[in-house]
């Protein structure tokens, strides 16, 4: 297997005089899909700043592939949680794509073939190409998302990060985008990580789980995090994993600090018909 | 037609375009990045302030375009160690103009001279400027698009994307301080032509007008330098006409022009709709929306 891909050594993060996660040790091996769970403000989002050098964690250490993590790793592609394009503003997803190639590079970048050709790969890896030239505040949710794929995709890197690819997607497409980044690990043995309040979506292709609540977390294979006992200890409280039609389906009582749990939310939609 | 002839050899006429061509260039290209980081406050607040360094450089019998240059330098500075993030700034743009337009009604006040340069500073004087007027412009200009262009790509990207490009390594803050400077020299030029009170027209509307008109950034850039192009060398060809104030045809043809990007060629361009067969629904309400 080699060297981890991430490893945490007793990590503990603060913000502010809130402590997020404290004491968390962890390898993520090379070319794992890990999904990171847990209620929202658990400080998901805050782990993959840190893994992207944006924050420093208080005590402990992190490694990415050997080294202390530094902004701007381009061996690290990272598809931000959903945000806003205006409308009007002229841009389109072929550029935002772009910007992954030399976006952080000084100057005007003229017109380049070969960034062209670099850019065209990737929009077609996603099948966007219906729409990479529309502007990108037009675009729905799920197309936005595909170019944000092909946007962390371009450089090549050998770690993805996604934060919360799937939401306010339909399921149509939360299958489409976790068969995209799934695809994406079987070519090149990337290392995805993964984060998402609902598990339920990317089951199928998750070989490991990091569940956090309350700076409390638990890791290791889906199966071993996602009882009823494991929940419990977590949460602190009575909790019950209950599998209903292959899912999985987290729901308990509120704990003692007045946290709810917070289930997955999504009841299957029909797919409309074309 | 050889009346404006006659007019184009007066050296006054000449320092106009030329002074006017280089004030379009530059306002054309800062109000794209104006409008998409949505600054129009700032962009008030750096003109009224360019208006009391202006007038303290007047009281002190100096040069008031680098009296104007030196307000909205200060200011700049001011709003990008105040508040650079985007909420609250507006608050800090209002906390800082306020007193410096005070201050500029002190400086007005104090100075016995004629009041006339202090209206040119709030109406523009393009039609007034100096041969060395023209050449100071001209520096002014080729720096601070130099300079825009040095940092274009990174500045594109953490306007459009910021967390993104703050996880590649972008220097987000410092971009968005450099960009006030950069403003603030653009600022300092567009008051020649429309002063301080209408420096809007300049600084917002070509960019927004040409937002309607293409989905390509850099095509924008370059619609929005013809517009801003067409506004001002037509409204000093149309003031010596007419003999009315410039600030008068750059303001009203600004205005038509986005009216006509928005409601007329904007909407019948194929390019600006989302043209995907993949949810149609969401999309095409965009567009309706938009419409």
């Amino acid at each position: 297997m080699g060297s981890p891909a991430v490893s945490f050594e007793r990590v503990t993060l603060e913000y502010g005089t809130r402590r997020i996660w404290s004491d968390l040790s962890l390898d993520i091996p090379p070319g794992a899909f890990v999904a990171i769970l847990g209620p929202n403000g658990s400080g998901k989002t805050s782990l993959l700043r840190a893994i992207l050098g944006l924050v420093a964690p208080s005590s402990g250490r992190i490694l990415v592939q050997g080294r202390s993590p530094h902004r701007g790793d381009p061996e690290i592609g990272y598809v931000p949680q959903h945000s806003n394009f205006d409308a009007d503003l002229p841009f389109r997803g072929r550029d935002l794509v772009q910007l992954g190639v030399d976006g952080h590079r000084w100057g005007i970048g003229w017109p380049d073939p070969t960034r062209k050709a670099r850019v065209d790969r990737a929009v077609a890896s996603v099948d966007a190409e219906a729409y990479a030239d529309a502007p990108i505040g037009r675009l729905s949710g799920g197309e936005q998302q595909r170019l944000r794929i092909a946007q962390a995709l371009v450089g090549d890197p050998r770690i993805l990060l996604c934060d919360e690819p799937l939401a306010n997607l339909d399921l149509r497409y939360q299958q489409t985008i976790t068969a995209l980044i799934a695809a994406w690990r079987e070519r090149t043995g990337g290392t995805v990580l993964f984060v998402t309040h609902d598990v339920n979506p990317v089951l199928g292709v998750v070989d490991q789980v990091l569940f956090v609540v309350n700076g409390r977390w638990a890791a290791g294979k889906p199966d071993e995090v996602l009882t009823s006992e494991r929940m419990s200890a977590l949460y602190g409280s009575h909790v019950d994993v209950v599998r209903v039609h292959g899912r999985i389906v987290v729901v308990g009582e509120s704990t003692e600090s007045g946290f709810n749990i917070e289930e997955p939310h999504h009841v299957p939609v029909p797919v409309e018909p074309h | 037609m050889d009346q404006l002839v006659a007019l184009l050899g007066y050296e006054f006429v000449q320092n106009a375009i030329a002074a006017g061509t280089v004030i379009a260039i530059v306002s054309g290209v800062v109000s794209r990045f104006v409008v998409a980081r949505n600054m129009s406050f700032a962009v008030h607040a750096l003109a009224e302030l360019g208006f009391t360094g202006a007038a303290g450089f007047i009281l002190l019998r100096l040069s008031p375009v680098l009296g104007l240059l030196a307000g909205t330098a200060v200011t700049a500075v001011f709003i990008g160690a105040l508040g650079v993030r985007a909420r609250g700034r507006d608050v800090v743009v209002g906390v800082v103009m306020a007193f410096g337009l005070g201050l500029g009604v002190l400086f007005i006040t104090l100075y016995k001279g004629y009041a006339n340069q202090a209206f040119a500073i709030l109406f523009g004087t393009i039609t007034g400027v100096s041969r060395t007027d023209v050449l100071l412009l001209l520096v002014i200009g080729v720096v601070t698009l130099v300079s825009l262009a040095a940092i274009y790509r990174p500045l594109t990207f953490a306007t459009v994307d910021p967390e993104v490009a703050e996880a590649r390594g972008v220097p987000v803050g410092a971009l968005a301080v450099a960009f006030l400077l950069i403003m603030a020299a653009a600022v300092a030029e567009a008051v020649q032509v429309v002063g301080v009170l209408l420096i809007l027209t300049l600084l917002i509307t070509p960019g927004a007008a040409a937002e309607r008109l293409t989905p390509r950034p850099g095509l924008a850039i370059i619609y929005s330098v013809a517009i801003a192009l067409l506004c001002i060398l037509g409204g000093i060809l149309l003031s010596l006409i007419t003999n009315a104030p410039v600030s008068v045809f750059v303001t009203s043809l600004s205005f038509g022009c986005y009216l006509l990007a928005r409601f007329v060629v904007g909407p019948r361009r194929r390019d600006l709709r989302a043209t995907s067969g993949h949810a149609k629904s969401s999309a095409g309400a965009a567009v309706a929306q938009a419409r």
